[in-house]
């Protein structure tokens, strides 16, 4: 309000529209496109990149992403990579957007999560791997990650994680108010009703409506309400799987048994500390988080596998990020012989694995090392036995859309209001797919057609 | 005004006509030569922005299909485009309820301040400043917190009430809630803008006030608003500005307030989602043209009818 925002903003904005110029001119001088195809190369050709060396820039919001590029180096002298911080997620996607349109500015490999790939795909933005031998190493990952990161013959990238979905929760709890672990999601909403009727402050969970929480638990239930083939899109947010999830969820939404606090706020880790909320539905990735961030929790929290409609152990992927070369990089040979060797290396991925994330790699998540682990913060369980079993649970075909970032960004004005309201999910689903539709179609899709 | 006698003067010889042209034209390209400075850095931070945007205006980019002409599509689109309209009717009535609010309580404090009848009135002042002083997203994630009706103060009278009365982040009450954050933030700054034009009343106006035996509140009806008018007037030209502009209070608290505040809840926001996750970045170079011209208008009007009245 008043003088001094109006006057910084106006110079904010003068400095976007320089910005924006300075971008347009610098779009006017690159005309090399590399064009769509996968470069020819072999894999000796990245070996001898490597030994060439040179300079790259990473961008991660990856715990270990710094200790791993210093691994990298240790073992390959001439090489110097830069690890940039770039923001997490969406705030990295702008940046990267920003410096693809601009022509220059571009990291040579970023991390980008599963659910996001295919939109910088079909920007053109991502450089097809296949052409390095990366085919070879589709053995050595899970069936899921790596169909997240291939369509047909391309290889847009190698996974770095995956986030197959578990249920975390609070023994101590469970056992005060005399709860089993459910097994299905009819227990599950039993479990909630219980536990909110016993005392009225405790919730079985915390859901304030979030389109990458939303999403794995319609995979999951079976629902695929996107497809895309090319140009031409279908999305049908209202098909057997996607209203059997919206169902259920509407047996605790309405009655007020969800907590309305929105994961990962303070007002969460607070919750997730104190009892008030009594499960977390989430990925493998998160009992590492936990122990570091709940240190209250220790010895309290256990690790199951997620509730299913029918008993049985089908789960989906939560989250979880691919690396990608990008295609602006003027060294695509060394780009990609990093992201070889960061995703795909014992060194590196050991070094993922000290700092707590959850392997793609099969050869790690079968390794009787890492099953065999007891962590004291989840009263000496053997957690990964659960996560793994998730791992080779996972449902398939589920497809994003070609334009995910967008379209969870109106999430929360249609179905979130939903959640507002405590009324009729399949109502704001309804809505959630006019937008989507529409946005589709302006971009030029055939939506539905 | 000054060029046209100098010029009238010479018209009679015809001399002088022939001399005329030269010594005009030598002096514009003097001046213009002067004010490159100026012209360079209002060409490259004013103009070319401003036509940058508006050239956007005229294309669409698409995800498929690449970049295309469509002349005055966007703007039409934009007018028929009832999200853009919805966050654009919530900083409209948003701004006819918290301006005038926010400038009567900045012009009390002003005039309490002015009355020499407070005690430490430097403490006041500098009190009632000093939330401008807090950077705007610091005051709002403070305030974020005291709203929150899980863990944060809200939640604590909640307790003590023993009932849910205060929801600051209801969808009815969030504009609310917004309007009470930013009137905290800037009644301080607009009490010094009026109270700087307070203090330039020569003291002799009083001295006749009182004089005449003039009560206070006729002193202040009668010397202190008209002094102060100027002042009232480019205060709100600039707080309706703000008002449309409204985009830092909303956007930090969107994720604690969560689903409530939505992607178009002011046409800032609309445009900041439209180009940063849509990637539609004409449509909203459309949108922040048309935001421009309306406020431009509406500051202009405010402008024009505010000096008439102190012309009057």
């Amino acid at each position: 309000m008043t003088r001094s925002t109006s006057t910084t903003r106006k110079a904010a904005s003068a400095l976007t529209a320089a910005a924006l110029t300075a971008i347009t001119l610098a779009g006017c001088g690159s005309g090399d496109d590399p064009g769509s195809g996968a470069p020819a190369g072999s894999a000796a050709d990245l070996d001898a990149a490597l030994a060439e060396g040179g300079e790259l820039t990473y961008w991660t919001w990856t715990p270990s992403g710094q200790a791993q590029a210093d691994a990298f180096m240790e073992e390959y002298p001439n090489v110097t990579v830069t690890v940039v911080n770039a923001g997490t997620a969406t705030e990295e996607y702008t940046k990267l957007q920003n410096a693809i349109k601009a022509g220059s500015g571009a990291p040579d490999v970023a991390q980008i999560e599963y659910y996001a790939l295919q939109q910088f795909v079909l920007s053109e933005s991502l450089l097809d791997v296949s052409g390095y031998g990366f085919g070879d190493l589709e053995e050595e990952y899970t069936a899921s990650t790596w169909s997240a990161v291939t369509s047909g013959d391309a290889i847009w990238g190698l996974p770095q994680d995956s986030g197959p979905m578990v249920l975390l929760y609070n023994k101590e709890i469970f056992d005060q108010f005399g709860l089993e672990v459910p097994a299905t999601w009819d227990d599950y909403v039993a479990a909630a009703e219980k536990l909110h009727a016993a005392d009225p402050s405790k919730y079985i969970t915390n859901d304030a409506g979030d389109p990458g929480f939303a999403q794995p638990l319609i995979w999951q239930a079976g629902g695929r309400p996107y497809q895309t083939d090319g140009t031409a899109v279908t999305v049908d947010l209202q098909d057997e799987g996607t209203k059997r999830w919206a169902d259920t969820w509407n047996r605790m939404l309405e009655p007020g048994l969800l907590a309305d606090v929105p994961t990962w706020s303070d007002d969460w880790w607070k919750a997730l500390s104190d009892g008030t909320v009594a499960t977390i539905v989430t990925g493998a990735w998160m009992p590492g988080i936990l122990e570091g961030s709940v240190p209250d929790g220790a010895g309290k929290w256990r690790v199951a596998p997620l509730p299913s409609y029918d008993g049985s152990a089908t789960t989906a992927e939560n989250g979880g990020s691919a690396q990608a070369v990008i295609k602006q990089t003027e060294n695509p040979e060394l780009a990609a012989a990093f992201l070889r060797w960061l995703n795909s290396s014992e060194e590196s991925v050991d070094v993922f694995l000290d700092n707590g994330g959850f392997p793609s790699t099969t050869a790690h998540l079968s390794s009787p090392e890492f099953l065999e682990e007891t962590p004291e913060y989840f009263g000496g369980q053997k957690i990964n036995e659960v996560l793994v079993d998730a791992s080779e649970n996972v449902a398939t075909g589920w497809q994003y859309l070609p334009f995910q970032v967008y379209a969870n960004s109106v999430f929360p004005d249609t179905v979130g209001t939903a959640y507002t309201g405590k009324s009729d999910l399949n109502a704001g689903l309804q809505a959630w797919q006019e937008q989507i539709v529409s946005y589709g179609s302006s971009q030029g899709f055939s939506v539905n057609k | 005004m000054s060029t046209t006698v100098t010029l009238a003067a010479p018209r009679a010889g015809e001399t002088a006509a022939v001399a005329r042209p030269l010594r005009r034209r030598k002096r514009e390209w003097q001046g213009w030569f002067f004010t490159w400075p100026f012209a360079v850095v209002f060409v490259f931070a004013f103009m070319a922005p401003l036509l940058y945007a508006l050239w956007l205006s005229l294309f669409q980019n698409r995800l498929v299909g690449g970049n295309s002409f469509v002349g005055l599509g966007n703007y039409e689109a934009a007018f028929r485009d009832p999200a853009f309209w919805d966050g654009f009717g919530r900083v409209f009535g948003f701004l006819l309820v918290q301006v005038p609010l926010m400038l009567l309580l900045a012009l009390v404090a002003a005039l309490a301040i002015d009355s020499a009848r407070l005690y430490a009135t430097g403490l006041f002042r500098v009190v009632i400043f000093l939330p401008y002083a807090v950077p705007a997203v610091v005051a709002v994630l403070m305030w974020g917190f005291l709203y929150s009706d899980n863990f944060g103060l809200t939640a604590g009278i909640n307790d003590w009430l023993g009932s849910d009365v205060l929801r600051p982040f209801a969808p009815s009450w969030v504009t609310v809630s917004i309007g009470n954050i930013v009137t905290w933030e800037y009644v301080g700054y607009n009490m010094v803008i009026f109270y700087s034009a307070l203090r330039t009343i020569p003291a002799e106006l009083y001295e006749a006030a009182e004089l005449d035996g003039a009560s206070s509140s006729q002193v202040i009806k009668a010397i202190k608003l008209p002094a102060a008018r100027g002042a009232i007037v480019i205060a709100t030209i600039f707080s309706i500005i703000g008002s449309f502009q409204l985009f830092n209070e909303p956007n930090v608290l969107k994720p604690l307030a969560n689903n409530v505040i939505s992607s178009h809840f002011t046409p800032n926001m609309y445009a900041y989602n439209l180009s940063f996750a849509g990637q539609q970045y004409n449509y909203s170079a459309t949108v922040a043209i048309i935001m421009g011209v309306i406020t431009a208008a509406i500051a202009y009007v405010v402008q024009i009818r505010g000096t008439r009245k102190e012309d009057r």
